[in-house]
């Protein structure tokens, strides 16, 4: 139901609006949210972006979904592949729905517009991605519908074309900085969000019956990183700082295949197509450590790989500090017409031509397993089990968890259109008998006072500095490999930037895009949330999916079948992290699958 | 990456030393809350060649001056937010390396033209995204797949709108284009290549109804060719070539 954005009282300089549901973000998880709540309540997306601006559109190679157009295939392969691409660390009745749920997701795409490409046959086309196999690992299958590789790209185009059509109200460059809770018979509920307007340096207040959350992922905690300059993980930060917890922080995962230095990712579709990496020998190390599907190994298995090769001498280039991307067997016509845009990346950026010469890659930050905890009906959870009525979360800021450990290829666009369209239907039919719950006074009171103490804070730390030494220290010590003491650094690294934070200081001053205002208060998310991984990922000594711990190499199923919850309680500026920090445990979910060794 | 896997016996490569240079940017500033008109601003940086222009404007707001006004979102030309105008041409910052512009001289960069000038290298976008909804972008199919199946698309049908569907919406062409500048009631060449995009493709039925609206005074017929489009294109897609389709698809009533 679309209504006039303009539609708002105005009280003391802040602005009120009333929708029954606000979606913060509008990426693919927020827009696909959007066009299931639109139609049936009256809903808000805000976004800090201009929606075709969301990091969905970076996304290239795929969508999984057992369409069996090319090959044999089903859904219960690829809910296996799921779950032992996650490490056993999936909650399985998750992944069961994901992979269920796909094939209906792709051919939604698919009517709403999406050009894929095409079989001879003219139906949707599959690829080959990491991870992705027929019978339980016996060959890789061709599960990835793609557009050329700009999948993700056709669909945030997709979603925000079917979004016009509705008619869905959009609040763009309007930065979310608070949720409202209310206490509702002792118990904190969402009332609503309060969010900056960027343009004018005003702020509104969102009164609402349901909030969804898409706000999407973090890789800006670290420095090398296929992630948007924008990805500072905004939504899970404001979800934390309400002292609700989040789930399984430790598990990023790092794209092997990022340009080498820069991080811009070069789809996985490549090795779907048949690229080959190596080492500066030339060797294809790959068929040492995984025999049977050789490249295309998870992502989690072949980035310590490649990093493995680097570290024992093995790496490419003048500092020997990368492997190769072999795509010169390939032909300039598979390149140029199934990988145009990464194709032109490493033309653009490193000046290397794909069709000729080895492009130079290494791993990459690329997506948050974890995040705020939700079950499968989108609701976020504030323990183990109990769900916030009226709050949702879809997409990379939730953890449902369908990844968990390390994330197959092509499975996140797949999770934002599921999850998305879960999250936006279950809201409709809350916002039904739900009632709008009354505001406290002065409700955009806190992010108030936050903004106006950047602003005048004259302490003099520079945003850039230490958000430059955050991200260092990441990479250094935090990344594909960790151990108790690389962790222990970075522990104290991050509390003294906290502590710095605190005399952080603009220079712009004003109110019209204060995008200097906006950055401050980005780095305190991004120091909040990489407080959390490091904290987590030290309380996990063992190695499983995308957290790799060299001091405990092995996957340790006694002690860590388990999902990590983390829960802020107490002062949240206090000097140690366990101070403020509270780690608990979540049981994994297991239906079909008992844990096995995990060979490829 | 912990020492446990470092083998000790590897020699240590020699780090390469890659040169910088100094570079001037000149950039035409603009705060609303302050400033009047308009005023180019000289910033010199210390640059590689295979920095981006995006690299030069954070260095300045992150170490000289915070209060540079930009967009930026993904950086490497994917999600359109950084047009601008560098050395008087349209393109995005995130994909315009140092090396390709003459440093001789100084750079010149401004914001893209011809929508209003909010702040710094911000615009307006909003008339921009007015007349990309205007052109109704969606497929609008006069018939239903059967429940959970896929629309039949021979390969050769798909390619046929291939190009067009590169569009980022960033506004480089829009905003590069003459007739634009000097009447912004016209749709613009972006507004154009969306509806190309779907008046070509085989799944729609609605090509009448935006061959239609672009036979408007101020729709295709506007267009003199000038191919600065085409030109400003980050994307590559032929947009003066889809234009053109659009015209003849309009002579001839149909696609």
């Amino acid at each position: 139901m679309t209504q006039d954005p303009s539609d708002s009282t105005i009280i003391d300089g802040v602005h009120y609006h009333q929708f029954d549901i606000v979606i913060v973000g509008a990426g693919g998880a927020g827009m696909r949210a959007a066009i299931e709540a639109g139609p049936g309540a009256r809903t808000a997306v805000i976004s800090k972006l201009y929606p075709t601006r969301s990091h969905t559109g970076a996304a290239q190679g795929g969508m999984a979904a057992a369409l069996a157009n090319v090959e044999e295939d089903s859904w219960e392969w690829h809910t296996f592949d799921t779950v032992k691409g996650g490490d056993y660390l999936v909650d399985q009745d998750a992944a069961e729905i994901l992979a269920k749920e796909a094939i209906d997701a792709v051919i939604d795409l698919e009517n709403m517009g999406l050009p894929f490409n095409r079989t001879p046959e003219g139906k949707i086309d599959q690829r080959r991605f990491g991870g992705h196999t027929s019978d339980h690992g016996k060959a890789p299958v061709r599960r990835a519908c793609y557009a050329a590789d700009r999948t993700g790209h056709m669909i945030l185009q997709t979603l925000f074309q079917n979004c016009v059509r509705l008619g869905i109200n959009f609040f763009n460059e309007f930065y979310v900085l608070d949720v409202i809770m209310s206490d509702v018979d002792g118990v904190e509920q969402p009332a609503g969000v309060v969010a900056y307007e960027l343009s004018t340096g005003e702020l509104h207040v969102f009164h609402s019956k349901a909030i969804i959350f898409a706000t999407g992922g973090f890789g800006k905690i670290f420095k090398t990183t296929s992630n948007a300059h924008t990805l500072t993980g905004d939504g899970v930060g404001i979800i934390w700082r309400k002292k609700l917890p989040l789930e399984d922080m430790e598990f990023f995962q790092f794209h092997p295949t990022g340009l080498a230095g820069l991080g811009i990712l070069l789809t996985e579709g490549a090795r779907g197509e048949g690229a080959i990496l190596r080492n500066a020998s030339g060797e294809r190390f790959m068929e040492r450590y995984a025999p049977t599907i050789k490249d295309l190994a998870p992502r989690d298995i072949v980035a310590r790989c490649m990093v493995k090769e680097v570290a024992e001498g093995r790496g490419a280039g003048p500092n020997k500090d990368y492997v190769y991307l072999d795509c010169t067997h390939l032909g300039a016509e598979v390149l140029e017409t199934k990988l145009p845009d990464i194709t032109e990346f490493a033309r653009t950026y490193l000046g290397v031509d794909p069709v000729t010469e080895p492009v130079p890659v290494m791993p990459t930050a690329h997506y948050a397993m974890g995040g705020i905890p939700t079950n499968v009906k989108a609701e976020v959870l504030r323990d183990n089990t109990t769900v916030v009525p009226g709050l949702y979360a879809a997409g990379e800021c939730a953890c449902v968890s369908v990844h968990g450990s390390n994330r197959l290829g092509t499975n996140s666009l797949l999770d934002i259109n599921v999850f998305g369209k879960r999250a936006g239907n279950n809201a409709v039919e809350y916002v039904q008998t739900a009632e709008f719950l009354p505001l406290p006074e002065d409700p955009a009171k806190e992010v108030r006072e936050t903004i106006e103490g950047i602003r005048a804070n004259a302490g003099g730390e520079r945003i850039a500095v230490l958000r430059r030494e955050l991200q260092e220290q990441m990479d250094m010590k935090a990344q594909v490999f960790r151990t108790d003491e690389s962790l222990a650094e970075v522990t104290e690294t991050i509390h003294q930037l906290r502590d710095r934070y605190r005399n952080i200081s603009v220079q712009d001053k004003g109110r019209r895009y204060n995008t200097d205002l906006l950055e401050a208060v980005e780095l305190g998310f991004l120091l909040d949330l990489a407080e959390v991984v490091v904290f987590s990922a030290r309380n996990r000594k063992e190695s499983r999916g995308g957290h790799m711990r060299d001091d405990y190499p092995d996957r340790d199923d006694e002690n860590y079948m388990k999902h990590t919850m983390a829960y802020l309680t107490g002062d949240p500026l206090s000097s140690d992290a366990a101070d403020h920090i509270r780690l608990d445990w979540k049981p994994v979910v297991m239906t079909r699958y008992q844990p096995m060794e995990r060979k490829y | 990456m912990s020492t446990a896997v470092i083998d000790e016996a590897a020699p240590a490569p020699t780090p390469e030393v890659i040169e910088s240079f100094t570079v001037t940017v000149i950039i035409r500033r603009f705060d609303p809350e302050v400033d009047e008109q308009p005023k180019w601003v000289d910033y010199d940086v210390e640059m590689f060649a295979t920095d981006r222009i995006l690299d030069a404007l954070h260095k300045i707001k992150w170490e000289q001056d915070g209060s540079l006004t930009f967009r930026r979102s993904c950086a490497h030309g994917i999600c359109g937010s950084d047009a601008m105008r560098i050395n008087g041409r349209n393109r995005l910052a995130c994909k315009t390396l140092i090396k390709d512009l003459d440093i001789s001289k100084p750079i010149y960069v401004e914001a893209i033209k011809g929508l209003p000038l909010e702040k710094d290298l911000i615009v307006d976008m909003d008339p921009f995204f007015e007349s990309f909804r205007e052109v109704q972008p969606f497929l609008i199919p006069s018939s239903k797949p059967g429940a959970g199946k896929e629309r039949i698309q021979s390969v050769a049908d798909r390619a046929r709108f291939d190009d067009t569907t590169k569009c980022i919406l960033c506004a480089a062409c829009t905003s590069s284009c003459p007739i634009f500048w000097t009447d912004g009631q016209y749709f613009g060449p972006a507004a154009i290549v969306n509806a190309h995009r779907f008046i070509f493709d085989s799944r729609d039925d609605a090509a009448k109804v935006r061959l239609d609206i672009l036979n408007d005074q101020e729709g295709v017929w506007r267009c003199r060719t000038t191919f600065n489009c085409t030109d400003a294109c980050p994307r590559g897609i032929q947009v003066t070539q889809a234009i053109a389709e659009v015209k003849q698809a309009i002579m001839r009533g149909k696609p």
